[in-house]
């Protein structure tokens, strides 16, 4: 069948079965259930076809930028470009090129209360059943079921964070993930679970040596949230800006828990960012948030979908771009409100700010709404900064060009406003600032 | 052929306006059709149309193209709804019709056609308040009349096999301009049968001050129906244009796929009224367009109340500078029934601007989709668009959706696009109850408050018919 081998190569690209054996064998021993899943994942993306201009779920997308070619497993890297923020955390665990690089618990009390923050192949020997519920354990439901399986197939190590019943971890935990290398590939994946009652800000940074490797990351978070937990969850993206990235997030939500995640969208060429949130149980709370910086060609391709699957849930998105040269950005949301539940509180809201002419946004909110008891709304902005706003500013003697700066910042406050922990509000919006203006933040 | 079936629910022809009540239709007529082309649908369909049509080689070619492309393009079915999948092309009648040429007046309609529009209200309708009036009746109109002060203005309005025949050159020049043969599955089907439909063309100046109305009707079992429609306003003109559709309820679904070109040039407006009321087992697959040339305005007010499936999104290319273009709509679906409707608004030129305002209702298990589209190219300033849409959910498992798609270039030109979802307040039935109205009165004046702002911009003898189907609609729907 060599015929069917040759049309397979441009579907896998590099990531052939012989790239999968090899990395299979540079593995420890898996637990049987997760090396029976990477198989089938292999298989699955094997199968699958790369998305193509007419599918609806990658509409809009530039479906030819997806290419699989010219990319290895790469090296274990022998040190990183790491460079703090500067908030205080209660862990820190560092991979570089998808392996560890290093772990460091820096609150004294975690392991005493129970909390574990390790890496996913020491929590599959240490943690399995706990793993095998939650790891990859959600339907890719936004057009990436290739590149999900990809993932589940070459994961290599993640971190995973289990916080128990009750226990309330004050200061956040910190995750670094570094591709190095010009044609690097890595597969990042994160894993919270956070039992009853549990309290935990986790944060998630990607970033490469510098903006001109060309890298693929493929990566996936699963937050759990069990009855009446909190989880924050921070993700920072500064990939290569030659880098295809693509991240997809799941996040489920049990009876009175709660979710705040806010994406932060600086890097990569081209990045996918999938969020897919499940509010399971009555009382159950996704907040979903997101700033993207587009600039030179970049791409950011956003897909988002709120499920609420039972009555007296809430979600509220707030997904804002701001858009420079000939930056492109795609918004594509959708709330689905299943049969029965009623009494959902829903809320979904797209926000481009148009800082260039050559710049181009696209906005898709969506509503599937099969309850009538409902409170749904949704809203798309595309507009410049506002000229009123613009002109008083230079009434009181500010110049334009500052004056554009801090309407830009004020727009990107509305978001950060929403975390509620100080210290990562002003770091963020350190961060986010500095980005904007151009000067490139210490990594 | 089926003998009369007369369903005693049918109102007499005191009705105000034909084709809004959903029994109203509901009755067939046994006619001798001299023209048939069968079942089915080949290259061998569209020569016999052609050809008794006696049209001219242009236009035989065109349809023969239109039918390779109609073969070769799938069912949309990878965002659209998979109903469209129990249609089945080979059962469909693709033209029936008892004459060629419309007659002009009354006495002469042939009795059976007559007695249809008769029950329908449209001779009423004539003397009252149009300027002009075209019934079909299936595959070509019966019936076609302006009225002679109108007609002095140089205002032409015929049906499109006459447009063809007798203005060719004004006919060629924008047939299928606005809505090029390609565009989708059905406006290639359309472009490959159609028959009947409307040709209007306005002097430059000329402001028809009483609306043109069409009457569209199926009668047979198993027939599509195809009408075309090209509606050319020259410079300065205005014109409104009215349609009202209705067919008995067969036990087979019936298709009706029309296609709709208005061509607005400088400084014209044109405002297109759609009443749709299709019986709920009409597959209703139509595609609208206007081109707005500089400071024109194109106007849709689309009302979709009736058929099994409707899929129907009224578009305006915005092409001059200062063009506006608009749509206003109002859908309601009840158990059985699928409205996706929406609107498109391509922005091509300067300080264009567009207004999109949709309000749905959801009755029973009845699903009403919003589906939108704006563009807004490159190099573009001063453009701006307002989107908004409401969905009123009437009981528990009623469903709505909501898939508006916008893209912007460029920072001069500035989109809002809102929607809502919401159920008629406990608290506002409950004060009305207080006030000695039954649930369902409340129910009734509760959904006519939804849609009251929209309503109002139908001629009056619309919008009150629209609040009576309404409280029709909202009978039993309660509790």
């Amino acid at each position: 069948m060599t015929a069917t081998t040759a049309s397979l190569a441009p579907m896998v690209g590099a990531f052939t079965r012989a790239a999968f054996e090899a990395h299979l064998a540079s593995l420890p021993p898996l637990p049987e259930w997760w090396l029976a899943r990477k198989r089938a994942a292999f298989e699955r993306f094997a199968a699958l076809p790369l998305p193509i201009r007419t599918d609806e779920a990658w509409r809009f997308s530039n479906v030819a930028g997806l290419t699989l070619d010219g990319f290895a497993l790469p090296a274990p890297a022998r040190a990183v470009p790491f460079a703090s923020i500067g908030i205080s955390k209660a862990a820190r665990l560092i991979f570089a090129n998808g392996r560890l690089f290093s772990r460091e618990i820096l609150a004294p009390d975690l392991g005493r209360r129970g909390v574990v923050v390790d890496t996913l192949q020491n929590a599959l020997r240490e943690h399995s059943e706990v793993v095998r519920e939650h790891l990859l354990a959600q339907p890719a439901r936004l057009g990436s079921g290739k590149f999900s399986a990809l993932h589940e197939a070459f994961l290599v190590d993640g971190a995973f964070v289990h916080v128990p019943r009750g226990v309330e971890v004050e200061l956040p935990i910190g995750i670094f993930s570094f591709a190095l290398g010009d044609g690097a590939a890595v597969f990042p994946h994160t894993l919270v679970v956070a039992d009853e009652g549990a309290r935990v800000t986790v944060i998630d940074y990607f970033g490469s040596q510098n903006d001109t490797e060309r890298q693929l990351a493929v990566g996936a978070n699963d937050l759990y949230a069990g009855h009446g937990a909190r989880i924050t969850y921070v993700g920072k993206q500064d990939w290569s800006h030659q880098a295809l990235a693509l991240q997809s997030n799941s996040t489920v939500v049990r009876r009175d828990a709660s979710v705040q995640s806010l994406n932060l969208h600086l890097g990569a060429r081209q990045a996918r960012h999938e969020s897919h949130s499940q509010l399971q149980a009555p009382g159950a709370n996704s907040e979903m948030l997101s700033l993207t910086v587009a600039r030179d060609d970049q791409e950011f391709d956003q897909r988002t979908l709120q499920i609420h699957q039972a009555p007296n849930t809430r979600s509220d998105l707030l997904y804002k771009n701001a858009l420079l040269q000939k930056a492109r950005t795609i918004f594509s949301g959708l709330i689905v409100v299943d049969p029965d539940a009623q009494k959902t509180d829903a809320y979904q809201s797209n926000r481009n700010l148009m800082l260039s002419d050559e710049a181009e946004a696209n906005s898709l909110p969506g509503l599937e709404i099969q309850a009538n008891d409902v409170r749904c709304t949704h809203g798309a902005t595309t507009s410049r900064i506002d000229p009123e706003q613009e002109f008083y500013l230079q009434t009181r003697g500010i110049p334009k060009r500052a004056a554009d700066e801090l309407l830009t910042f004020g727009f990107f406050e509305e978001v950060l406003n929403r975390l509620s922990q100080d210290d990562l509000h002003a770091a963020l919006r350190t961060l986010i600032q500095t980005n904007f203006t151009g000067e490139k933040v210490a990594r | 052929m089926k003998s009369l079936i007369d369903s005693g629910t049918a109102a007499t022809v005191e009705n105000p306006v034909a084709g809004i009540d959903q029994t109203k239709g509901d009755f067939t007529y046994d006619v001798a059709y001299e023209f048939d082309a069968g079942t089915g649908l080949s290259a061998r369909t569209v020569d016999y149309i052609s050809s008794v049509k006696k049209e001219a080689d242009w236009i035989r070619a065109f349809r023969h193209q239109a039918l390779q492309v109609f073969q070769s393009k799938p069912m949309p079915t990878h965002w659209a709804t998979r109903d469209l999948e129990n249609i089945d092309f080979d059962r469909i009648r693709y033209y029936l019709a008892s004459g060629q040429k419309p007659k002009r007046t009354w006495d002469e309609v042939p009795e059976d056609i007559k007695r249809t529009f008769e029950r329908l209200g449209i001779p009423e309708q004539e003397r009252k308040f149009l300027a002009g009036v075209e019934a079909q009746f299936d595959s070509e109109a019966a019936y076609s009349n302006i009225k002679e002060i109108v007609a002095k203005q140089g205002v032409i309005f015929v049906n499109s096999t006459e447009g063809l025949r007798e203005h060719p050159e004004l006919f060629r020049r924008w047939f299928g301009k606005v809505i090029p043969t390609g565009d989708n599955k059905f406006s290639a089907l359309n472009s490959a049968v159609f028959s009947g439909g409307s040709f209007i063309y306005v002097p430059p100046g000329v402001k028809v001050a009483q609306p043109l109305q069409a009457y569209f009707r199926i009668n047979a079992e198993n027939f599509g129906q195809f009408e075309r429609t090209l509606i050319i306003a020259d410079e300065g003109s205005e014109v409104t244009y009215m349609e009202g559709c209705t067919a008995p309820k067969f036990s087979t679904a019936t298709l009706h796929s029309a296609v709709v070109e208005l061509v607005a040039l400088k400084g014209a407006k044109i405002q297109y009224i759609t009443v749709q009321n299709w019986a709920n087992n009409v597959f209703n697959l139509v595609t609208k367009r206007g081109l707005a040339h500089e400071e024109a305005e194109i106007k849709w007010i689309d009302c979709n109340i009736g058929s099994r499936l409707t899929m129907k999104y009224p578009g305006v290319v915005l092409k001059g500078r200062k063009a506006r273009g608009e749509v206003i709509s109002i859908a309601l679906a009840n158990d059985g029934q699928h409205q996706d409707t929406g609107a498109k608004m391509i922005h091509a030129a300067d300080e264009t601007t567009s207004n999109v305002v949709s309000k749905s209702i959801s009755v029973g298990q009845g699903r009403a989709t919003y589906r939108g589209q704006v563009h807004i190219p490159k190099r573009l300033r001063g453009c701006k668009n307002n989107t908004e849409c409401d969905a009123l959910l009437i009981n528990t498992n009623s469903r709505t959706d909501t898939y508006p798609a916008i893209t912007v270039r460029g920072e001069r030109n500035s989109v809002q696009h809102e929607a809502s979802v919401s159920k008629v307040s406990e608290d506002m039935i409950f004060y009305m109850q207080q006030r000695g109205l039954t649930e369902g009165q409340a129910m009734s004046l509760a959904v006519n408050g939804f849609i009251n702002d929209l309503a109002r911009q139908f001629p009056m003898e619309y919008s009150v018919e629209l609040k009576r189907l309404i409280d029709l609609e909202m009978e039993g729907s309660v509790g």
